[in-house]
């Protein structure tokens, strides 16, 4: 079941994104943009946990939980360390997606040859 | 265009406006979100599919199975990417592309491959965050903002 969760939820983020591009005309960095700081928003009230445990993989691969897991580990260290700890967390949660973007852009950029 | 800018234009340009918004190609904006719905659906069911492997396989809890998830999906992007497959999908899909973690992938890993012609240090190391700069910079910050609005709301006001 959370298979078709998954379709439905991570589904319904694109169309959103793409009401955003088609109706509002914005461009693709704006609106990756405002999706992520949705996605920030959305875990400070505490409204993204519940919908990762329902949706499982369509709220975690969506740009969305991005701004989830960074304001996820911010406040992780916060607990521990106080305020300090906000700046120190950041990264804690969300290391993988930035760290696996740049390590496979490097290689890509190693192996691949651009076209064109 | 917002109506004090249109107050400056000639007569002739503001007839010229008018004509432009007229013949503009209406984007079929109901399709185009069917598109996005299947394609961003299709992702997050693959990105499910990898998710289960881990949890299964790997003994990874529902929680921490995210990260690893990303990591394969960028690592499957970098593929797509490099052979040129994922301008076909990302043409066909628009968001549906885009907004999944692939789409973020992709707008890095394509620029790393673009630059590569003008150096690994200033070209592939400058240019690489070009296109997916924004996202990390308004996540960061906006995170940083609504944790510590948490904070200070769960430590000293008590809630």
């Amino acid at each position: 079941m959370i298979f078709f969760w998954a379709f439905v939820v991570g589904g319904l983020i694109c169309v959103i994104g793409q009401i955003m591009f088609d109706v509002f005309k914005l461009s693709p960095a704006h609106t990756l943009s405002i999706l992520v700081i949705a996605g920030a928003i959305l875990d400070g009230v505490g409204w993204y946990e519940p919908l990762i445990d329902f949706a499982g993989a369509g709220a975690t691969v969506p740009i969305t939980s991005f701004g989830n897991s960074l304001v996820h580990g911010a406040m992780q260290e916060a607990e521990k360390h106080g305020l300090i700890g906000v700046v120190t967390g950041m990264f804690e949660v969300t290391s993988a997606g930035i760290s696996a973007a740049i390590i496979f852009g490097v290689i890509g950029a190693i192996i691949f040859k651009p076209k064109g | 265009m917002g109506d004090k800018k249109k107050q400056k234009l000639q007569p002739n340009q503001q007839r010229y406006q008018a004509f432009q918004q007229k013949r503009e190609i209406k984007r079929p904006i109901f399709k185009n979100c069917i598109k996005a719905f299947l394609i961003g659906g299709l992702i997050c069911f693959i990105g499910q599919l990898i998710s289960t492997f881990y949890i299964y396989q790997f003994n990874f809890t529902e929680k921490t199975v995210g990260n690893p998830t990303v990591a394969t999906l960028i690592f499957l992007t970098m593929l797509l990417t490099g052979f040129g497959v994922y301008d076909r999908i990302a043409q066909f899909a628009g968001a549906g592309s885009a907004v999944p973690v692939t789409g973020f992938g992709n707008a890095v890993i394509s620029s790393a491959i673009e630059y590569r012609s003008e150096g690994f240090i200033l070209g592939v190391g400058s240019n690489m965050l070009k296109l997916a700069g924004p996202v990390i910079v308004y996540g960061v910050f906006s995170a940083f903002i609504v944790a510590i609005i948490k904070t200070i709301l769960t430590q000293w006001g008590g809630f």
